[in-house]
């Protein structure tokens, strides 16, 4: 490498063609890891123009306010709507306050006992286990009770907090153990018992984070099928109430009307297509709302 | 008894308003009169050992710190200086694994006695740490007040307004954040926030104040109306203070007490305690004249 400058010896790169070579490396490494992350990205635009483009032709008032009308097919998907809004809020009644208090038994209380060790070790397995054993799971549980065959929202929302909750834990887990020591010590040093630092202090500078963790579980959880489909089951009207009868969710019914679709097929596809996009409107509006969460309350913690 | 300690801060008060002009460097803090009735109390250890776990921190410590007086703790780092700062409002049991042997006394009542709860004795026994550490969600006005709103006591507004300027004026605060006081406490300089930390500690009217390093991460101005303010308050408080900063010691100080420890992985063990002005002109100790002289090895 020629300069018109005369480089002085000190700073002359070092002979052997050495910078050249390191150039070229750093050049295809550059390259390799842009070209990893356009491999990365390509199946997810291609999927959701796939969605966007096959949906937005079933997706008008009639699917987002009507109800399926008989065998001839037709109608829209507002109890599957409605179903998934209302599943989606029992299992969060269940899974926010059992991840956070176990998150908090972790941070705060658990030292490096043992029971900690076993929680945390349990907790990793948990968020490994696969949707469908929750849903037998659920399945199970509550046939002992109320025997085979039922189905109910209930339920759904039951094997959903399996999955739920442990992500729930991870998430708070991390964000609580980030809140700086120095500002419990600042608490005690006050004279503040323990639990009202935590509730105080501790939950209040963690905010913003926690509820990002609670809206990233919850994305996770919303588009559930399998476990669902075992647990809330199929039907065809709108179903407010969990504790009674079957319940539709989106997920569920895009699978339904898919697999068995009525008398003019393409309808039923779109409304599955439809229904799908609707579905990720709802995870990308969840992921909105935690944005502006995490932006209105994030405290900076140096 | 309210009404005295008033006049005294109203006069505290014309003092801090040149305070960001560059002050004579050792200019000996303005005591304020001793008419307060407040009667601070003598915090008292004898034969204290300290551990974390296996390892003992601190051993053989026997020290009176006396009310009314800055008392420092200086010594080279990892002397346990700061472990038995921390033993005194009974924060050291918060490590875990952390144990405490011997006693300590405050005015007379043993404070690791059976019974006693260790959230009592921080009530009594307040702190200020090595990082200012206002809580991040709260106000100015919220950081004073958190000692007495996260104890859960009810108060009038008016009660609490009046605590909130007496602490802040009392930390020569009040002048420079009386306009903001619903801004965060996180938006303040170093040197401010490290005050406030001070006007949290004292809103709640404790007997003692013990300070961890409290000028390490402040510029030398920030330090400087921290140590005036050292001074003022001793006036209402038993002080002990942490310091690397042997100029400080020696400005800020009455009685000194020097730590040293052996070899590293010994505990460390209180060298000399006196007068902050023997200490540094004629300490009994060779390893004192060392550390104080700056020869030390």
């Amino acid at each position: 490498m020629q300069t018109s400058v005369d480089i002085p010896p000190l700073l002359a790169a070092p002979a052997g063609g050495s910078l050249w070579r390191r150039k070229l490396v750093n050049r295809v490494m550059t390259g390799l890891v842009v070209l990893a992350f356009v491999l990365a990205l390509l199946p997810l635009f291609s999927l959701l123009y796939q969605v966007v483009s096959r949906g937005l032709p079933g997706l008008d008032w009639e699917f987002l306010t009507g109800t399926p009308r008989g065998i001839v097919g037709g109608g829209g998907a507002a109890h599957a709507i409605v179903g998934t809004v209302v599943i989606t809020a029992v299992t969060s009644i269940i899974s926010v306050p059992i991840g956070i208090m176990a998150a908090i038994y972790l941070t705060e209380y658990g030292g490096k006992g043992r029971l900690r060790r076993w929680l945390t070790f349990f907790v990793d397995v948990m968020t490994g286990i696969p949707s469908i054993v929750a849903g037998l799971f659920a399945f199970a549980l509550f046939a002992i009770f109320l025997g085979p065959g039922i189905r109910l929202g209930l339920m759904g929302a039951v094997a959903l907090s399996v999955l739920m909750i442990p992500i729930v834990i991870r998430s708070s887990e991390e964000v609580l153990k980030i809140v700086p020591n120095q500002l419990r010590e600042a608490s005690y040093a006050l004279g503040t018992p323990k639990w009202r630092t935590i509730v105080k202090v501790v939950l209040p500078t963690a905010f913003a984070g926690l509820v990002t963790g609670v809206m990233i579980a919850v994305a996770r959880i919303v588009g559930e099928t399998a476990p669902l489909l075992v647990t809330t089951g199929i039907v065809d009207s709108i179903n407010t109430n969990p504790f009674e009868g079957r319940m539709q969710n989106l997920a569920v019914y895009a699978y339904s009307e898919y697999r068995t679709p009525g008398v003019m097929k393409q309808a039923s596809y779109d409304r599955a297509w439809a229904a799908a996009l609707t579905l990720i409107a709802i995870v990308m509006v969840l992921n909105l709302v935690a944005r502006l969460v995490y932006r209105r309350y994030r405290t900076e913690i140096r | 008894m309210q009404g005295a300690a008033g006049a005294t801060r109203a006069e505290a008060e014309s003092t801090e308003q040149q305070m960001p002009a560059s002050q004579p460097a050792a200019a000996p803090a303005p005591t304020s009169p001793p008419a307060d009735e407040r009667r601070a109390k003598t915090i008292e250890a004898c034969d204290l050992n300290l551990f974390y776990g296996d390892f003992q921190a601190v051993e053989g410590v026997g020290v009176t710190i006396e009310p009314n007086k800055v008392t420092a703790l200086i010594g080279s780092s990892g002397c346990g200086k700061t472990t038995f700062l921390r033993s005194l409002n009974r924060m050291h049991e918060l490590t875990p694994g952390a144990r405490v042997e011997g006693r300590i006394t405050l005015d007379g009542h043993d404070i690791y006695a059976k019974g006693v709860d260790p959230v009592q004795v921080r009530r009594l026994v307040g702190m200020v740490f090595q990082s200012p550490n206002p809580f991040p969600t709260m106000s100015v006005y919220e950081n004073v007040a958190a000692g007495l709103t996260l104890n859960g006591g009810r108060m009038k507004k008016a009660e609490k307004d009046e605590i909130v300027e007496r602490s802040l004026r009392g930390a020569h605060l009040w002048n420079e954040v009386k306009d903001r006081l619903d801004k965060p406490g996180s938006g303040l300089s170093g040197g401010q926030q490290q005050r406030l930390c001070i006007a949290r500690a004292i809103a709640v009217e404790p007997e003692v104040l013990l300070m961890d390093e409290p000028c390490s991460a402040l510029d030398p101005v920030a330090t400087l109306a921290i140590e005036d303010l050292i001074g003022e308050l001793k006036s209402r408080y038993t002080i002990a203070i942490v310091t690397h900063n042997m100029q400080q010691a020696a400005r800020a100080s009455d009685v000194t007490a020097f730590f040293n420890l052996e070899e590293t992985g010994k505990p460390g063990r209180l060298v000399e305690i006196g007068p902050t002005e023997t200490i540094f002109t004629s300490p009994k100790e060779q390893a004192t004249e060392d550390y104080v002289s700056g020869r030390f090895g």
